[in-house]
């Protein structure tokens, strides 16, 4: 049936413009001949397709523009023709002899366009004859398309200031008061569009098919049902929107309109008609529309005016979307120049868009929460742009956001994704997060979200932060700052959230780290407390968090310690400060300490070595041994993996290498420990090279640094042992010599010592130890390893570059033959 | 001419939160062809971050490094040039010139990057060259006071390597040159 529809309207459409064609072409050929009557009777003729009511807005719209054209035409002739025949005002008489009146009307207009041009009466005596004239068609569809007829060929002819048709009888007023009734018309006409066809009805234009009059009785839409009715009678209207919008738009072209007739007529009676017509489409296109096509300065002061009719409106008008995009265009306004600004605060435009808020969200208690939002997050955005200065707004905001959310538990979906957005929002603005910190009620509208929602906020506070490179630098501004992120610092009562992907969590807490990098002070004290306020707040994150959390907590009490440090060697009186260096690593210790509870010795034992080269910067003796202690407690009873064991080791041995603060005692004592674990790592290598780094703890460069040669030959010998049992091992186990490359290693450890001055190597060590790789390399059983060979060369090359080198250097290695 | 970055001992986010701005900046995808980095990044968005300015990317393990499975060391052949590379924790002492000279001897290359000490350096030996990338970050090094961010690019071509150190100091971005040259196609 409905398709059936559709293929008719096509065939309707085809048949009008074809009669529509054909009396156009008799209508020119009478102009041809200057037959005015047969003219106007082929015109009449022509027009008269517009009489239908068969066709749906779109088509109709077709029928329209053809008409349209040929009225055109005819309009240039009826220019001409008043300079020769008839006068205009005749010819204005003879166009009302047209039987029906809907061409008689588009006749009349086209007439009346000629005739204002003329000139020979005032241009508002004829539009008000037209406008009032147009009344007599009353049918919503043909009635919307001959005023806006009517809007088009009058647009140029309007009494504006400047325009020729200017008087003393016509001004300003005149124009409005014509475009208004116009408009208001055309509304009427578009609303009662709606409630069309609900049943036979009794016309006054006849409809030209006499059957359509029967389909017409039925109404050919009442078979699909009243829902889908509305619809497409919704859809048909929409179309036609612009039709009545124009009317607007001719209005804030109309120069003449300054603030004052803006805001005491033109305004008022737009939106008398839109509030008189209670109809829900109707209000919602005008408001937007008026909000769209008049200056923005127009509404600030009108603002009252315009807001006031919000709450008149029906109930099931977005208003929502209505006053948002006012405050869009709002801020675009704030922002577009800084001039304006002071308008906003005259006016008082923030109070007032609050109440108005308020007033609606009253009005509508059943307002989804995400509905609120957006409202306040357009008030949010238009408060940042015009008073950015103003917290105290921004607070409000926040405290009227959170009075509507008190009550309704924690939100979902929507809601929550504009509430992430409303509160990205300052962050944005201000891209100093102290700013941010400061609004009271910022972190009692966190409370509201689930807690997932809780850490994207939080995740998009930490990126606001590291995006400005802001550093936060007081305890009390770190501890709200952690206070809001707490969803990402501790687990959240809720408990037992949805497990988190480990990798997503990784970088989550990987976040977390690069934001205590970003909290700097540069008094000690406070920087110290800083510190001690984000340790309280970490170590409620548990094991999970730990590993990366502490870590560059400690880096930043070692910056710290460093800092003191250097400061106490230059003030040499006792400081009452609580920032000393003793006091960080105690505080160091038990940070660390904490890291037993995961537990993740690797890292513990790292960072106890990094204090402990601290602590010997500070020459703090005690400290440093307590912390190589705890290293080598982790060393011995929680580190057992081979590899583990190596790094851990060469970490130990390079750092006790630097330590100058340790007297003999404990030096020996810690440098006993370090060889022995060397001697008893697994794999035999790993021994020998272990063996031989621990030799230069017995020989350090500076000044006052040990230098004991023998204990240095002591630990390459012993290497020397442990790389012979290797390749004995390599014998029997694989059939074959194992590399020689160790034992390249420790010659070259030989020569390293035999060049610092070592009076314990002699020239015949070393050239045994030539011999002996030489001799390994060349034996039978070798086995071919070309990286060895590399490196022997390179070994000899170096001593012969030393033989080369002239002056004491030479005469040393001068007696080594290679 | 090949450009190669050499990078290292960034730390990040232990104890440094990002790459300075300025470095960001001027490190573009496209215009390097390989990038050698001593280790210490430390996290899986640092190595992502290098992969994304080049594919070519060789790193060896620094002791704070998240991923376990870099080398201890490597070597590597551009152009002319054999690089090694090695973060330096395991050469004792260190930052020792002639304890690294014997890695550079053992892995027998011309050039040997490598870190740890956070502290630039560019050292001309008989045998070759020795260079410390420093860290990109300027992070704390126990080892070094005031430690700048900095890092490296090696213009290679032919025998000839031009070493551009750039680094951060008071927020002004510094560049320095140093040559080397390559005697013959042999090491140097």
């Amino acid at each position: 049936m409905i398709s059936d529809g559709v293929e008719d309207e096509e065939k309707w459409l085809t048949a009008g413009i074809a009669g529509l064609q054909q009396n156009a072409f008799y209508m020119h050929r009478a102009l041809d001949s200057n037959n005015i009557k047969d003219a106007l009777k082929y015109s009449a003729q022509m027009l008269s397709e517009l009489r239908t009511s068969r066709l749906s807005p779109h088509k109709y719209y077709e029928l329209y523009m053809r008409a349209f054209d040929e009225l055109r035409k005819l309009e240039i002739f009826f220019k001409e023709e008043s300079r020769r025949s008839c006068s205009i005002i005749e010819l204005y008489e003879l166009v009302q002899h047209a039987g029906n009146i809907l061409p008689r009307l588009y006749l009349l207009c086209t007439v009346g366009s000629v005739y204002i041009k003329s000139k020979e009466a005032p241009a508002k005596d004829i539009l008000k004859d037209l406008v009032e004239m147009c009344r007599g068609i009353q049918h919503p569809l043909r009635g919307l398309f001959l005023r806006s007829y009517l809007s088009q060929v009058s647009r140029d002819k309007l009494p504006d200031i400047g325009s020729e048709y200017e008087g003393d009888e016509n001004t300003v007023m005149d124009a409005v008061e014509f475009v208004l009734q116009n408009f208001t018309e055309m509304n009427k006409l578009w609303v009662r569009m709606q409630h069309q066809n609900k049943g036979p009805k009794k016309r006054t234009d006849l409809n030209h098919f006499g059957i359509g009059q029967f389909w017409h009785a039925i109404g050919l839409s009442g078979l699909l049902g009243p829902a889908r009715e509305k619809e497409k009678r919704e859809k048909e209207r929409n179309e036609l929107r612009d039709l009545v919008g124009k009317n607007l738009h001719v209005l804030s072209q109309i120069e003449g309109i300054d603030l004052e007739l803006y805001r005491d007529v033109v305004l008022p009676r737009i939106l008398e008609q839109v509030v008189n017509c209670k109809d829900d489409l109707a209000q919602y296109y005008l408001m937007d529309c008026v909000i769209q096509v008049f200056p923005d300065e127009y509404h600030l002061q009108t603002l009252e005016t315009l807001l006031g009719a919000c709450p008149q409106l029906q109930p099931s008008v977005d208003i929502r979307t209505v006053l948002s995009g006012l405050m869009e265009r709002l801020s675009n306004y704030a922002a577009s120049s800084v001039e304006v600004l002071p308008e906003f605060v005259q006016v008082e435009a923030f109070a007032k868009l609050n109440n108005a808020i308020g007033q609606v969200i009253e009005a509508q208690p059943d307002m989804p929460v995400f509905g609120a939002v957006t409202l306040y997050s357009s008030l949010l955005t238009f408060t940042l742009h015009v008073h950015p200065d103003r917290l105290d707004y921004v607070d409000q905001i926040l405290g009227a956001c959170v009075s509507k959310l008190s009550g309704k538990g924690t939100l979902e979906g929507k809601a929550t994704k504009q509430i992430v957005a409303f509160l990205s929002a300052p962050l944005e603005k201000y891209s100093d997060i102290d700013i941010a910190l400061k609004l009271s009620n910022y972190p009692l509208v966190l409370e509201y979200l689930d807690d997932r929602t809780n850490k994207v906020m939080s995740n998009v506070i930490i990126q606001s932060i590291m995006k400005n490179k802001t550093h936060i630098s007081t305890a009390d501004k770190v501890g709200a700052l952690f206070e809001l992120i707490k969803g990402l610092i501790k687990d959240l009562d809720s408990g037992g959230d949805d497990e988190m992907d480990e990798d997503d969590f990784k970088e989550e807490q990987n976040f977390v780290a690069r934001l205590v990098q970003m909290l700097y002070n540069d008094d000690p004290e406070e920087m110290l407390k800083i510190i001690c306020t984000v340790k309280k707040h970490i170590m409620t994150g548990g094991p999970k968090r730990l590993p990366f959390t502490i870590p560059p907590l400690i880096y930043n009490a070692l910056k710290l310690v460093r800092r003191v440090q250097s400061q106490d060697e230059n003030a040499s009186e006792e400081t009452t400060a609580s920032a000393t260096p003793k006091k960080i690593f105690q505080i160091l210790n038990q940070t660390i300490e904490v890291l037993s509870t995961v537990p993740v010795p690797d890292l513990a034992l790292r960072l106890y070595l990094e204090c402990a080269e601290a602590a010997n910067d500070c020459d703090l003796e005690p400290v440093a041994y307590e912390f190589f202690t705890q290293a080598y407690i982790l060393y011995e009873e929680e580190i057992s993996d081979s590899k583990a064991q190596v790094t851990a080791l060469y970490l130990i041995i390079g750092t006790l290498q630097r330590m100058h603060t340790f007297g003999v005692e404990n030096r020996d004592t810690l440098t006993h420990k370090a060889t022995g674990y060397s001697a008893k790592l697994l794999k035999k290598p790993d021994q020998c090279r272990a063996v031989y780094a621990c030799s230069h703890l017995f020989w350090v460069e500076d000044q006052d640094g040990i230098k004991d040669g023998e204990r240095v030959l002591l630990c390459l010998k012993r290497a020397l042992r442990i790389a012979n049992a290797a390749q004995q091992m390599a014998n029997v186990t694989k059939g074959s010599s194992g590399s020689v490359t160790l034992f390249i290693e420790i010659l070259n450890k030989y020569l390293y010592f035999f060049e610092k001055g070592n009076t314990q190597i002699t020239v015949a060590s070393i050239q045994g130890l030539i011999e002996l790789v030489t001799t390994e390399m060349q034996s039978d059983t070798a086995t071919s390893d070309p990286a060895a060979d590399a490196f022997f060369s390179s070994t000899i090359r170096y001593i012969q570059s030393q033989k080369a080198k002239g002056g004491s250097t030479a005469e040393k290695f001068e007696p080594i033959k290679v | 001419m090949v450009l190669v970055l050499a990078i290292g001992d960034l730390h990040i986010p232990h104890r440094a939160p990002d790459l300075p701005a300025k470095f960001k900046s001027m490190l573009v995808p496209g215009k390097i062809q390989h990038i050698i980095c001593t280790g210490n990044l430390c996290i899986k968005e640092v190595h992502d971050y290098l992969k994304s300015l080049c594919p070519s990317l060789h790193v060896t393990r620094g002791e704070y490094d998240e991923d376990s499975r870099y080398p201890e060391t490597k070597t590597i052949t551009i152009g002319q040039f054999k690089l090694g590379l090695c973060h330096g924790h395991q050469v004792v002492p260190w930052g020792d010139l002639d304890s690294l000279a014997m890695l550079q001897r053992q892995l027998d290359v011309d050039i040997l990057v490598n870190g740890h000490t956070h502290q630039f350096k560019a050292y001309k030996h008989e045998a070759g060259v020795v260079i410390n990338p420093g860290s990109a970050t300027g992070a704390y090094s126990s080892v070094t006071y005031d430690v700048n961010p900095s890092f490296v690019l090696m213009d290679i071509d032919g025998l000839r390597v031009v070493v551009y150190v750039y680094e951060l100091i008071d927020g002004e971005v510094k560049v320095d040159k140093i040559d080397f040259k390559k005697t013959s196609t042999a090491t140097i």
